[in-house]
């Protein structure tokens, strides 16, 4: 177990490197590279622009520019602002805590309210609660988030005025709220779908049917052999779709002005501010990299019967 | 055959996703003749912000468009973008699920740490760095969108591959001296569309969502080119006067996303005989 975790530990370094690398050449080395345009539209004098090229380090050759942006990520050095003139590092940090506070309410609204009525509309199947469900997930899945976020925001702000329409507050429970039910609707009713698609599954099993001759309760049966055997897949949806949550964050941040690394990624797209935007992107896949690599380790804690040699 | 009438009767979602996405595909190429008004140029100052009434269906935005006819121009767009961006991935993704389940060895270790390194990039994020390097604007959104999200169907089709690899037909290809790429494409590629085009239906649904939100975001399609998500770009200010603006084109993209969405699951039932069986 231990060896395991060790070397899937190693193998995140790769798919960083990977990663980095992509990214560093979107962003400094294409023709039309957002770093040459810094200034946005004002045309800049030759020698200001090479000034600033050999302040920022980007008049060196690709290579050298690559190494010491890997050299720099290592020590968790993400580089210096071209706006602000403040290090990356400690932009990110004061927007980090707002991102993951509105990441970790939209998981938990979406696992509590999800998981179990697609549990609950498996084991009913064909009944009108089953159906109504169903409905509601294939809707949520096909909202966009901008959408239902102006919708809700209309709703509770305009209409009902019990909550604030959009803005951090003090970091109060209210001003939460909108932007985490936001953002947890779609992963709520994708997880509502897998749920269903899995206990449906499970449900037709040989087991279940031994577990129900033997006079068992249904109630333990549904809590603790369906569940238990269900929960590899929705861990799995958990890990692969907390991806697209994390990249949904940039919308809804925007929409919500939420300041979060999603609405600094923006911001900074718009100001040109490559060393800021290349940050946060290298962010939020690390922190998508990280709870795969926890769901991998919890399988093993969930199914026994997976073994890691 | 599961194709038979009877059998796609029977799949309510089947048949509401293409009524809808039929409805939607209309409204695009008739869009000249259905919209009231021209969607960018009869802005009218005096008409700005009108409430739906019968002169403007839906209301009028803050130039004083009709968004009835700028909701229909819309399709047009998201269509576009949609097919021909997943037409863009599922070319990708094929070759390279293709490649790599039939050759196997290296190119498939490689592709396939390729395609890791890319679901490890949230789609959006991806496409949000594509657009900071390009600029906004219709064409890049297409490249963007195009070139990004092609991971999905190449793994899809690698391990149909691998499975169809060991069939008897692909044996008799092969003991006919058929050419790899003969057997490849014309073999077994046929025989294993149907869980990729469930997919690709999928993914249409998908690059509309990721369209409307770079053009919400300001960094896709440009106004005043009228794009769903565009038009909800500056609504969020004008919810309090002139909710109606934030309504209809978020309308227009749930309503196109869910029938893509329903078509694609009512396909993938009719296709998988597990699932007929059970029902």
């Amino acid at each position: 177990m231990f060896a395991f975790i060790i070397r899937r530990i190693l193998q995140f370094i790769p798919t960083v490197i990977g990663i980095s690398f992509i990214m560093f050449v979107l962003l400094n080395v294409l023709p039309g590279s957002a770093a040459l345009m810094t200034g946005g539209k004002e045309i800049l004098s030759p020698e200001i622009v090479k000034k600033l090229e050999k302040k920022w380090g980007l008049d060196k050759p690709f290579h050298v520019r690559y190494l010491n942006y890997m050299v720099g990520l290592a020590k968790g050095d993400l580089g210096t602002s071209f706006i602000r003139g403040d290090k990356v590092r400690d932009i990110i940090g004061n927007r980090l805590w707002p991102t993951l506070k509105l990441a970790v309410a939209a998981l938990a609204i979406a696992c509590f309210i999800g998981i179990p009525l697609g549990f609950y509309s498996a084991v009913k199947q064909g009944t009108w609660v089953d159906t109504v469900t169903m409905v509601g997930a294939v809707s949520g899945v096909s909202m966009p988030q901008f959408w239902s976020a102006l919708l809700l925001m209309y709703l509770f702000s305009v209409v009902l005025r019990w909550l604030p329409t959009f803005g951090y507050g003090n970091g109060d429970l209210k001003n939460l709220i909108l932007p985490a039910v936001t953002l947890g609707i779609g992963y709520m009713a994708l997880l509502a779908r897998t749920t269903r698609a899995a206990v449906v599954e499970v449900l037709s099993q040989d087991y279940i049917r031994t577990a129900h001759a033997k006079g068992l309760s249904v109630l333990f049966i549904n809590g603790k052999h369906v569940f238990r055997n269900t929960m590899v897949l929705i861990l799995t949806t958990i890990g692969m779709q907390f991806g697209s949550l994390m990249g949904e964050t940039v919308v809804v941040e925007t929409v919500f002005s939420w300041p979060g690394i999603g609405s600094l990624m923006v911001d900074s797209i718009f100001l040109r501010d490559t060393p800021v935007t290349q940050g946060c992107i290298m962010l939020i896949i690390f922190v998508f990299m990280s709870v795969n690599l926890s769901v991998d380790i919890l399988y093993s804690v969930v199914d026994p019967r997976i073994r890691y040699d | 055959m599961s194709f038979s009438w009877k059998n796609i009767k029977r799949r309510t979602n089947l048949l509401i996703g293409s009524a809808l996405v039929m409805f939607v595909a209309g409204m695009a190429v008739f869009a000249p003749l259905l919209a009231p008004y021209h969607p960018t140029e009869d802005a009218n100052i005096l008409y700005s912000e009108e409430p739906p009434c019968e002169q403007f269906w839906f209301g009028t935005d803050i130039q004083g468009r009709d968004i009835l006819s700028r909701v229909i121009y819309g399709s047009r767009i998201s269509l576009s973008v949609g097919l021909f961006t997943q037409f863009m991935n599922s070319v990708i993704g094929i070759f390279m699920g293709l490649m790599a389940g039939y050759f196997g060895k290296w190119i498939d270790d490689l592709i396939m740490s390729i395609t890791n390194i890319l679901l490890s990039i949230p789609t959006l994020v991806f496409a949000l760095a594509v657009m900071a390097l390009m600029g906004p604007g219709l064409i890049n959104v297409f490249i963007a969108l195009g070139v990004t999200n092609w991971s999905y169907t190449c793994r899809l089709t690698r391990s149909q591959v691998l499975s169809a690899k060991r069939l008897n037909y692909v044996m008799a290809a092969r003991a006919l001296g058929y050419g790899k790429f003969r057997i490849m494409f014309n073999q077994i590629l046929p025989n294993i569309m149907g869980p990729i085009l469930v997919i690709s239906t999928l993914g249409v649904a998908g690059a509309i969502l990721l369209e409307a939100a770079l053009s919400f975001l300001g960094l896709g399609v440009q106004p005043p080119t009228p794009s769903w998500g565009g038009m909800l770009a500056g609504a969020r200010e004008k919810l309090f006067t002139a909710p109606w603006i934030s309504i209809y084109p978020g309308m227009a993209i749930f309503l196109t996303v869910l029938g893509l969405n329903l078509f694609g699951d009512g396909l993938r039932d009719l296709l998988d005989p597990h699932i007929t069986q059970q029902k």
